[in-house]
């Protein structure tokens, strides 16, 4: 037990120091939803009317209605680039280091994942706080009551981008996955637009929002943002999280999974 | 007890066969050689020593334990150097084995001593406090070494560690390894496709296209013929 903890921590602080050291990539990090924020928002806000649906209470500008979309964007994006971090780590050799710690192979798969959530999280709140200067605020309960939001919706991507990376093989195969996931996944979401504007151009296009786990998780995050909860999207985004850790674990069985492979 | 068994292991990659019904054993405290050419199945072996993946046929005993029924006792009682590096080149000396030492549930007081001991052995103490990026491919690949000592392992196995370092350095590891064997009772498996990383005495496994060729040690197999010779002579392919 103890062992497990000591590999949590140091798992968890590698990532940290990585993350502090490439300075860049914080700073993409911030970049892409503020581009989003003051440019597409900008633009967008004189074509999108938005109607008051819940947790809405009155009207809202576009720019306010985004921001838990961006916020999913980060957890998104930093989730795949925590994958694509690993599929480096198996090129090179520090994956193989993990996987041969004596320690279970979930757990070491889980600390990876929770060491990714952790510095995404950190990656929102420095985004909401700048949002705030930009004059979006929410209420202090609200920057609370996304924080287990933001964790069951990291964790939820995290995992989609750890499956992902078992099956993998190399680097240059991933930007098709950035293509065919990433992209996809955002903008067939509540992300940028609420799902009844969807249903208004496409019936069949508003179903593949609401199955999409990204827009339960983008709903969590905005209800919390509100200090409100969302049981539904709280239990479509634990069980996409379920199934996606499990598929990520069975990818790296060493009997099984997509990890066997010429090496 | 055991160093390290291996019994009637194979393996295919879909309808290659990478590996077929290998096997030896390696005594406590013996340095053995594995050589073969490239592609002749000594990753394929190194991965599934590692547990990187398994296979339901044949057996790998690890300083007693079974691999398959005690993976994590086996895991325990190894170190690895890998073919890629595994070190963080932004981190320290120190930092880098800090979190090698974690991944063995070592932390605190337990965790120093045995880096510093680890260190010592390689004679890379007094750099613990450099970045990685800064030490050249030599220092680089004793820090590996010493990395697979931190948690006191039984078996060390070193896929194809000198690749890419020049012939003094070569030398050097080879020599360090060798004693490692001798003087600590490690048991040591290499992997190489350079015939001048192996001594007389040592024991020689030949893989060649998955098979298992010879096993023995490498004076007697090679007789008075140079070991470059006798294993072209098996092989058909340079060393």
């Amino acid at each position: 037990m103890i062992a497990a903890l000591v590999a949590l921590r140091a798992i968890i602080a590698r990532e940290a120091l990585r993350f502090i050291g490439q300075r860049s990539r914080f700073v993409a990090a911030l970049v892409r939803p503020l581009l989003w924020l003051i440019v597409f928002a900008a633009g967008f806000r004189a074509a999108l009317g938005l109607s008051i649906t819940p947790p809405y209470q009155t009207y809202t500008t576009y720019e306010v209605y985004i921001v838990p979309g961006l916020c999913g964007m980060i957890l998104l994006f930093n989730g795949m680039q925590s994958s694509l971090s690993l599929v480096y780590d198996r090129e090179m050799g520090s994956m193989r280091l993990l996987l041969t710690s004596p320690l279970p192979r979930w757990w070491l798969l889980l600390c990876r994942l929770l060491a990714s959530t952790t510095i995404s999280i950190l990656q929102v709140y420095a985004f909401l706080a700048i949002t705030a200067l930009y004059g979006i605020r929410f209420s202090p309960a609200g920057y609370v009551a996304i924080l287990p939001a933001l964790v069951v919706a990291g964790l939820m991507l995290g995992a989609l981008g750890l499956a992902l990376s078992s099956t993998i093989r190399q680097l240059e195969n991933f930007a098709g996955v950035m293509n065919f996931v990433i992209f996809p996944m955002f903008f067939l979401s509540t992300a940028l637009y609420p799902l009844w504007k969807m249903a208004e151009s496409s019936e069949l296009l508003h179903d593949i929002c609401a199955l999409n786990p990204f827009t339960h998780a983008v709903e969590l995050i905005r209800f919390a943002l509100y200090a409100q909860f969302n049981g539904t999207a709280l239990l479509w985004t634990c069980l996409a999280g379920l199934v996606l850790l499990a598929l990520a674990i069975w990818g790296y069985d060493p009997a099984r999974g997509m990890i066997r492979r010429k090496s | 007890m055991t160093g390290l068994r291996v019994q009637n292991l194979s393996f295919s990659y879909g309808a290659k066969t990478a590996l077929s019904d290998v096997s030896f054993e390696v005594a406590p405290g013996r340095f053995c050689a594995l050589l073969g050419p490239n592609g002749a199945g000594k990753s394929t072996l190194f991965a599934l020593l590692t547990r990187l993946f398994t296979t339901p046929d044949g057996t790998i005993e690890i300083a007693g334990h079974d691999m398959a029924r005690e993976p994590r006792a086996a895991l325990r009682q190894m170190g690895v150097v890998f073919q890629q590096p595994t070190l963080d080149l932004d981190l320290t000396v120190r930092r880098n084995l800090d979190y090698f030492a974690a991944l063995h549930g070592l932390s605190g007081r337990t965790a120093r001593a045995r880096i510093d001991e680890a260190l010592d052995r390689l004679g890379m103490r007094d750099r613990a406090s450099e970045l990685v990026r800064t030490l050249n491919g030599g220092h680089r690949r004793r820090l590996e070494i010493a990395r697979s000592l931190c948690h006191h392992p039984r078996v060390l196995l070193l896929d194809e560690p000198t690749v890419g370092l020049d012939a003094a350095t070569r030398q050097a590891i080879t020599d360090h390894v060798h004693d490692l064997s001798e003087t600590g009772g490690l048991t040591v498996l290499w992997a190489t496709h350079l015939t001048d990383e192996i001594r007389d005495r040592d024991q020689l496994l030949i893989l060649h296209r998955g098979r298992l060729l010879e096993n023995g040690e490498a004076g007697a197999l090679r007789g008075a013929t140079p070991l470059a010779t006798h294993f072209l002579s098996l092989t058909g392919e340079a060393a």
